[in-house]
């Protein structure tokens, strides 16, 4: 957490799809700003004083990552996340902002609970922004303040965690967010469909007994969001997508023109159903984890540009909403010091080159939320994320910045990581010395 | 059995685990046990000085019984506990029952559970063996080793033969033990009845779906009506009990297309008039008590192999 006048991020390796940069220079943060890129021969203005050079040879320097779907927990369930520890998380994972969801207690449904995030988050490791509920208390039935929460300081809305399953209330909250030009994320599912399920509806489920999920509870759903916005013309982001027809209807969606965005979670393109068996309620999270050619459409959706962005979903539970039966167990797994290893996994593989990795969980975050970043543009507030595609280390549960454990990536070989992430020109987060 | 073989497991949660050596060394084992119960002194001292600690949080009589008789007769001191359905909000977690039950030192747990894995939940935390005697809609291999050994006593054989299990596929957890059990054994197992009950996918565990029961029952030598579990009515998976047994009751006239010395099982308890007819529970083609006699075999195997007998 040290506040330097100036920082020189030399020699790395700078990737800026916003601005079309990709190229080996050196980044001068001064003032909390990004002053100047420049290669060794264009060496121009004298460097101040008091500064704080790090090489970065084969390093990348990229955009401060956004995650816009995180779950802080606070207010009301700090036993498993603060702000303060979970924007911990986010730095270590090289987040320099997140999206915190609405589904506390109380819940952000008002500007009072807009503005006490906010307050809270005033020295975070990360900027915060708040995400306001729809509908009053998450309770499906009236519409929350959007024109109030959004002054206070709400980037978006959603009802997160539910669906909102009246129709008529998501086609006025549609219609509602362009008076005040504030983003509407969907949780896409038909509860009725879904109600009391455990798992992915499949073989899996059948031999394990566990009550399923089947892929259309969410199809169904993303086919009346994509509607609603077709027919009122507003735009619609779909969080957390998981299947095969979900991304196919998207697909459609675009093609005709429709303002429509969405988003995946590293989970839906690393694991399959597979990896609840034993009952680990580390793989129990909802949407859950579906199978092999929906994984595979999930990868394909990602590299074509039908999913936007890769958010985690980052949903910590404590022991005591994890360690008992699976079907009592809480849906959700923590996501923040996960996403750079499980995304490059994609790169390295060949589904996405490094400017879409950088749009999926920087650039169009940023653009899909109209905040700051997702850029390395000169003069703009100095939120860089520094990257080590080769660094090899196995999850440790020891090592989670998080407050909850719950990931199923524990014991897992993973290569890739932040080495350095640097928030309005303060380092947030350092593993240089590691 | 070949003189290498060892029965190599400490907990008994399912069928889906064990394999064809491991189950007909259990129905071996079981055979040679059932004899005890016919003896005057019904009792041997296999088990003398074991603890066996019985957990029941959903109400049994039948399984509960037969565990706790199969325990005395092999001379182990028995213990049972009840709970009232566990709830994550009040009072202890799963994990602190089993650990304190552990502290005392018992040899086996028997527990039964209403959520699917509750059994391996318990297997992965504690170093005690552990019976499962039914978790929620996952498996109850006792009820399936009991029917298997039934129904080898009355065919001579599983191999080959056709099964029929008919009703509430999706909420049974006897219908998959059976299902796994059979099907590995080499029966031709299917399954019918109204589809809300069955899952789509219960062709991967081995059986074939049948749309009318009739085409499940026909040549079968083995009937399994599943009971109709009238508490789940609250979900509305079929119209009415009296459309259920017009078109899915074991009568009379199905049993005439199964083959004439077809058996007819059931779990129990039954709904006399919803899934069978009374005259059909009743007939000389009923092994229903029979599978209850077994059931007390089966357990003592069971308990017997866990702690290490060969």
């Amino acid at each position: 957490m040290t506040r330097l006048q100036a920082i020189l991020l030399e020699n790395g390796r700078i990737i800026d799809p916003v601005n079309r940069v990709d190229k080996k220079a050196s980044l001068l943060i001064e003032k909390g700003k990004i002053k100047a890129i420049f290669t060794r021969r264009q060496k121009t203005s004298p460097l101040p004083k008091n500064l704080l050079s790090i090489d970065l040879q084969g390093k990348w320097i990229v955009p401060g990552l956004i995650d816009m779907h995180v779950h802080l927990r606070e207010p009301g369930e700090e036993h498993k996340e603060t702000i303060e520890t979970g924007t911990r998380a986010a730095a270590a994972g090289g987040f320099t902002a997140v999206a915190c969801m609405p589904n506390t207690n109380p819940v952000n449904d008002c500007q009072s609970v807009t503005r006490l995030i906010l307050e809270k988050a005033e020295n975070a490791s990360a900027r915060v922004y708040p995400v306001g509920a729809i509908s009053k208390g998450l309770q499906g039935e009236s519409l929350a303040e959007f024109g109030e929460m959004k002054k206070a300081g709400a980037v978006a809305v959603t009802d997160d965690g539910k669906p909102v399953a009246d129709s008529q209330l998501m086609r006025r909250a549609l219609e509602y967010s362009s008076n005040h030009n504030i983003m509407v994320i969907s949780h896409s599912e038909d509860f009725s469909l879904s109600r009391n399920g455990a798992m992915n509806e499949g073989v899996v489920s059948t031999r394990m007994g566990l009550r399923g999920i089947p892929n259309l509870a969410e199809e169904v759903m993303v086919y009346r969001d994509l509607a609603l916005a077709e027919y009122t013309g507003c735009p619609i982001h779909l969080a957390h997508i998981s299947t095969q027809e979900s991304i196919r209807l998207i697909r459609f969606a675009k093609q005709k023109g429709n303002p429509v965005t969405a988003e995946t979670a590293p989970h839906y393109f690393s694991l399959t159903e597979e990896a609840v068996k034993d009952y680990d309620t580390n793989a129990k999270m909802n949407p859950p984890l579906r199978t092999q050619k929906d994984l595979e459409a999930v990868i394909k959706a990602i590299s074509d540009g039908t999913i936007d962005v890769i958010a985690t979903d980052h949903a910590p539970h404590s022991v005591l909403e994890k360690d008992i039966e699976f079907d009592q167990a809480a849906n959700g797994i923590i996501g923040l010091e996960t996403s750079v290893p499980l995304t490059l996994a994609l790169f390295r593989k060949g589904y996405i080159d490094e400017a879409r990795l950088v749009e999926l969980l920087s650039a169009n975050p940023a653009k899909i939320l109209g905040v700051k970043g997702g850029s390395l543009s000169i003069g703009s507030d100095a939120d860089i994320a520094v990257i080590d595609p080769e660094y090899r280390f196995v999850l440790h549960e020891k090592d989670i910045i998080s407050k909850s454990k719950n990931s199923p990536f524990i014991g897992a070989q993973l290569q890739g990581r932040a080495l350095l992430t640097i928030c309005a020109g303060r380092i947030t987060h350092n593993a240089l010395s590691a | 059995m070949s003189s290498e073989y060892l029965f190599a497991h400490k907990h008994i949660l399912g069928l889906d685990h064990l394999s064809v050596p491991d189950i007909e060394h259990i129905l071996n084992t079981a055979e040679s046990f059932k004899e005890i119960s016919g003896r005057s002194i019904k009792k041997v001292p296999v088990l003398r000085g074991k603890t066996v600690v019985t957990v029941f949080f959903e109400p049994s009589t039948r399984t509960r019984l037969s565990f706790d008789i199969a325990a005395k007769r092999m001379s182990a001191d028995t213990f049972s506990i009840s709970a009232s359905t566990s709830s994550t909000t009040k009072g202890e977690t799963l994990a602190d029952t089993a650990k304190n039950i552990e502290a005392m030192m018992p040899d086996i747990i028997i527990m039964r559970h209403p959520s699917s894995g509750a059994s391996n939940y318990l297997a992965n935390r504690i170093s005690t063996s552990v019976i499962n005697a039914g978790d929620g809609t996952h498996e109850h291999p006792s009820q399936g080793l009991l029917d298997l050994m039934t129904v080898k006593e009355h065919k001579g054989k599983i191999k080959g033969l056709k099964v029929a299990i008919i009703g509430d596929i999706s909420h049974s957890r006897v219908a998959h033990s059976d299902i796994i059990g059979f099907s590995k054994m080499g029966a031709n197992v299917f399954v019918s009845g109204p589809a809300t009950l069955i899952p789509k996918k219960i062709a991967h565990l081995g059986a074939t779906v049948c749309r009318t029961i009739e085409e499940a029952v026909k040549n079968a030598d083995v009937i399994m009506p599943l009971r109709i579990q009238k508490e789940r009515q609250n979900d509305p998976l079929i119209p009415s009990f009296r459309e259920y047994a017009s078109f899915f009751g074991i009568n009379r006239q199905i049993l005439q297309i199964a083959k004439p010395d077809a058996i007819v099982m059931h779990p129990g308890p039954i709904n006399r008039g919803v899934e069978l007819t009374p005259d059909v529970a009743d007939s000389f083609q009923s092994v229903i008590l029979g599978q209850v006699t077994n059931g007390v075999a089966i357990r003592m195997a069971l308990m017997y192999l866990v702690i290490g007998g060969a």
